[in-house]
């Protein structure tokens, strides 16, 4: 095995792996051709879009940016560990399809991934506190408007302030 | 009633799940990488290229360069093809060229087996070129002994067109008018899809198939059989879900190429993934348009005469060509009809990056200089900009001699009115007059002009097939092209209403083949509603003849006491229900007596089109010392027919917002004059709006429903973007007293116009 080569070992969508790794690799490459976790979008490839983002233990990451040996002893999670045993979507998700919020979907994934920090943290933000913190990311289909719309709905749900 | 319902986008659920497959995702990881290398020089040719350092480099399969690729010019524009040659798209691009025009040229290609080798082998090629002296502005591209970029184009100009009207030197004359005579800049932007295009290609039964992300499946299988000198039907193109396109994916981008790479090394799988940077420089941008505007007013607000030049900035290929820039010039004498009209419109080579298609095709070009000089105007007579407006606005049962569109309704008052309400446009007029703090406040607005598709300039035709299943559920296929907008569910509820089926009965299949898929030009010119709707209409009203011809066999009832309701077989003249449809198509399929496959499918050709109007309206605050412009409220009014699904046209209508706010304050793509190398190539330099930069966007519709159409739709896709930049810049004259001329209104550009207007 060449040099180049290293194992990494991680939690991926709760699942143990074991993968070798080029060390010039990033954690989008990781996901996206190891394990075909073809949530991860690439829209740049140096962190200006936020189409790659994943939750890396607890916290938003570009991916792209990000290189896969780090991700040795973490734990990441993707949109695609959303989805409940038996189909059933996330808050979030739903949100998302409710509010209109998708496009072109290939923002989508990333948009949701910080929305899951956002809504984890448990905290409420206000209208401009939420922009500033999806500010990471970029889209060009929506204007941002609905998917502000489903996030802070979705927000506001979860605190018990907006009925379900 | 399904349509005008709001129901979830048939896509949504594979969207937020992330299931919906794009290109890439759909690319077999064992595919070759394809690599461009791209000119460094502006202007010249390419003398010779050295491969020897990057044939060594381990994994590189190919080296392709402009000295091994056919001869063969072909055009990239996204048009429907004319058989008349007169009217066929610019033919003068190579799959790669020696004859370099602008630093992003596409020089030579490296096959390698994996992205790191090509890219080191991109980057170990010594290519030498003879440089020419290079032009990047449009006045000096013409004037005399500029370099010429294509020898069929002395002196660069590589369409010009005009309209004259009446007499303007004699209307001039006229004592006591007012003359307002100002130049325009508007600036190279670009897409920004946030999927860069991509596309990969392979040979199967001896044809060449490409997976790719594009607007134009059809358009791109003939342009890659044009460019490879191959016969049209051995090209196969797949289109499955795409990261958006804006018209950028409305050219042939690098599908001939890629397929030309997959043929030379034996057709084998190749990848080529087109980087963020390449996006910006080497495929599409949105034409800069330099307009000049003359016009002589009468002291009550009436127009005596007007003049429009308008220049556009073409890049080094014809791509689209000078479509974008006539039809800006064409809606001129539209907007606000005057007896005395001279317009020339001019479309010039020059070595920057090749300007093509973009969401408004010409229109945010041309709304910008149009709208800003007619609140310049209001200003200089004294008039409110909106009864201006008013005054002067295509009126009512105005038919355009050429489109033969009409104004069928009372569209831009009812829009105006809206606008007015939401902004408090009156008040807020009056209470902004006599500001003289630092930071001040201001409203504006800008109506626009669109029309919907190409008809009469080019074909418009579409079609479509259904396909009835043994449970009554229907698939239905069209060659106007899912990018993001909804298509796919205008069109399922479309169908579900022409029916008579339930909408959870239609499924529209958005992946696109061009081997399967009814033969069509794809998504552009904000057609998709528009156009499909005929061949939808048309094709399902043909199904469902078919249905209850099937249905007296079943049931003895002439299909004349027959319809179809919610799925079902009702006679008409008592309400009764007699069988469901998927009961019917069971039968139909499995009969032995007589089985048929229920289905239809037809091409219907659209010769009408229609205007679709409306208007912005914004509020903003300007730090005139920090000249800074805060957008504090925006309000985009329609008026695009009937609503088929209100919250979808919402959502469009916030997209495209959003792109005119960048167009109007923070996004240009920037050129370095000593250069010609493109300076803010990413998205961290190119300034797209954030969720930061917008303040809540409000889209609200009147709905008079298009008489034209088949479910009365018009226009939505582009017009949005068309009317912001303007209403902004009238907001801030308002806020300063200051007429800006160019965008995007940076810090820069204001504290260069409130320094000359001495507001410090």
């Amino acid at each position: 095995m060449p040099a180049q080569y290293k194992l990494v070992k991680c939690t991926i969508n709760g699942k143990y792996t074991e993968t070798m790794v080029d060390v010039r690799a990033s954690l989008t490459d990781l996901l996206r051709d190891d394990y075909r976790l073809t949530s991860v979008k690439k829209g740049c490839e140096v962190g200006e879009c936020g189409a790659c983002n994943v939750i890396i233990d607890h916290e938003c990451f570009n991916s792209c940016i990000y290189l896969a040996v780090w991700a040795d002893g973490k734990s990441i999670t993707t949109l695609e560990s959303l989805m409940g045993p038996n189909g059933e979507l996330s808050d979030i998700q739903q949100a998302f399809i409710d509010e209109a919020a998708v496009q072109c979907g290939f923002c989508t994934p990333g948009f949701i991934m910080s929305a899951v920090e956002i809504l984890e943290s448990g905290k409420e933000y206000t209208r401009d506190e939420l922009r500033k913190l999806m500010s990471g990311h970029l889209c060009r289909c929506t204007g941002y408007e609905n998917i502000l719309n489903a996030v802070e709905k979705t927000m506001l749900r979860r605190l018990g302030k907006l009925p379900s | 009633m399904i349509i005008g319902k709001s129901v979830t986008r048939v896509d949504a659920l594979d969207k937020v799940t992330g299931r919906s497959k794009y290109t890439d995702d759909l690319c077999e990881k064992n595919a070759l990488v394809a690599k461009i290398y791209h000119s460094t020089k502006a202007n010249g040719v390419v003398t010779s290229i050295d491969t020897s350092e990057a044939e060594k480099i381990p994994g590189v399969v190919k080296i392709v360069t402009c000295f091994d690729v056919p001869k063969i010019y072909f055009p990239t524009a996204g048009h429907p093809w004319s058989t008349d040659p007169s009217h066929q798209d610019v033919a003068d691009r190579l799959l790669l060229t020696d004859r370099v025009r602008f630093c992003g040229d596409d020089v030579a290609a490296v096959i390698a087996e994996n992205e790191i080798a090509a890219k080191q082998a991109i980057a170990a090629l010594k290519v030498e070129y003879e440089e020419y002296p290079f032009v990047l502005d449009v006045q000096e591209a013409m004037a005399d002994g500029a370099p010429c970029l294509h020898e069929k184009y002395p002196g660069n100009v590589l369409g010009h067109s005009s309209i004259r009207k009446g007499n303007l030197e004699e209307a001039i004359k006229e004592p006591g008018l007012i003359k307002v005579d100002q130049w325009y800049d508007t600036p190279v932007v670009q897409h920004c899809h946030i999927e860069n295009h991509i596309c990969f290609a392979s040979m199967e039964n001896g044809k060449i198939s490409v997976v790719s992300s594009t607007q134009i499946p059809h358009i791109v299988r003939r342009v890659v059989g044009q460019a490879l000198g191959i016969p049209w039907g051995s090209v196969r193109i797949i289109k499955p879900y795409i990261g958006g396109g804006f018209g950028n994916k409305q050219d042939a981008l690098y599908e001939p190429l890629c397929a030309y790479l997959s043929k030379v090394v034996g057709g084998r799988l190749v990848k080529l993934d087109v980087t963020r940077e390449e996006t910006f420089v080497s495929n599409r941008t949105r034409h800069a348009i330099r307009s000049h505007i003359i016009s002589w007013v009468r002291p009550d607000g009436t127009f005596a005469a007007r003049k429009l030049e308008c220049f556009s900035n073409q890049g080094a290929y014809a791509s689209h060509g000078h479509g974008i820039a006539a039809k800006g010039m064409n809606a001129f004498p539209q907007l606000y009809p005057c007896e005395n009209i001279e317009c020339d419109a001019y479309t010039v080579f020059t070595n920057m990056p090749v300007a093509g298609a973009m969401r408004g095709y010409g229109i945010p070009q041309a709304m910008f200089p149009v709208e800003s000089q007619t609140d310049d105007i209001a200003l200089a007579i004294g008039m409110d900009p909106v009864e201006f407006r008013r005054k002067n606005l295509m009126p009512v049962g105005y038919v355009d001699g050429f489109s033969k569109n009409e104004n069928y309704y009372d569209t831009f008052n009812q829009c105006l009115e809206k606008g007015k309400a939401y902004i408090d446009f009156d008040r807020k007029r009056k209470e902004y007059e006599n500001q003289t703090g630092p930071v001040r406040k201001g409203v504006g607005c800008s109506v626009f002009w669109y029309n919907t598709a190409v008809w009469p300039i080019s074909l418009e035709s579409a079609s479509c097939r259904m396909v009835l299943n043994q449970d009554g559920s229907v698939q239905v296929q069209l060659a106007e092209t899912e990018i993001g907008q909804g298509a796919d569910t205008a069109f399922a509820q479309m169908t579900a209403a022409t029916l008579g089926i339930p909408f959870e009965m239609v499924h529209v299949i958005s992946c696109q083949d061009t081997d399967i898929t009814p033969f069509g030009t794809g998504s552009y010119a904000s057609r998709q509603t528009y156009v499909g709707g005929f061949a939808i209409k048309q094709t399902a009203l043909l199904l469902k003849e078919r249905i209850l011809k099937y249905a007296y066999e079943l049931t003895r009832m002439p299909s004349f006491n027959l319809d179809i309701k919610d799925g079902k077989i009702v006679r008409t003249t008592d309400g009764r229900e007699l069988m469901t449809l998927g009961e019917l198509s069971t039968e139909a399929l499995y009969s032995l007596s007589h089985s048929e496959h229920l289905t239809s499918e037809s091409t219907y050709q659209i010769k009408s089109n229609a205007y679709s109007f409306g208007c912005c309206f914004a509020e903003v605050e300007v730090d005139i010392p920090m000249c800074k412009v805060k957008l504090v409220n925006i309000i985009n009014v329609h008026d695009c027919g009937q609503l088929i699904n209100p919250a979808l046209a919402e959502a469009q209508v916030h997209g495209g917002m959003s792109m005119g706010i960048g167009y109007a304050l923070s996004e240009q793509l920037l050129i370095d004059a000593k250069t010609g190398k493109t300076l803010n190539d990413n998205l961290l330099d190119y300034k797209l709006s954030t969720t930061m930069d917008h303040p809540h966007l409000e889209a609200q519709f009147v709905e008079n429903y298009e008489p034209t159409s088949a479910f009365g739709t018009k226009s939505l896709g582009e017009p949005p973007a068309c009317p912001v930049a303007p209403a902004i810049r009238n907001a801030i004259l308002n806020a300063t007293g200051v007429s800006m001329y160019q965008i995007p209104m940076t810090s820069q550009a204001l504290f260069k116009r409130f320094k000359e207007e001495e507001l410090f």
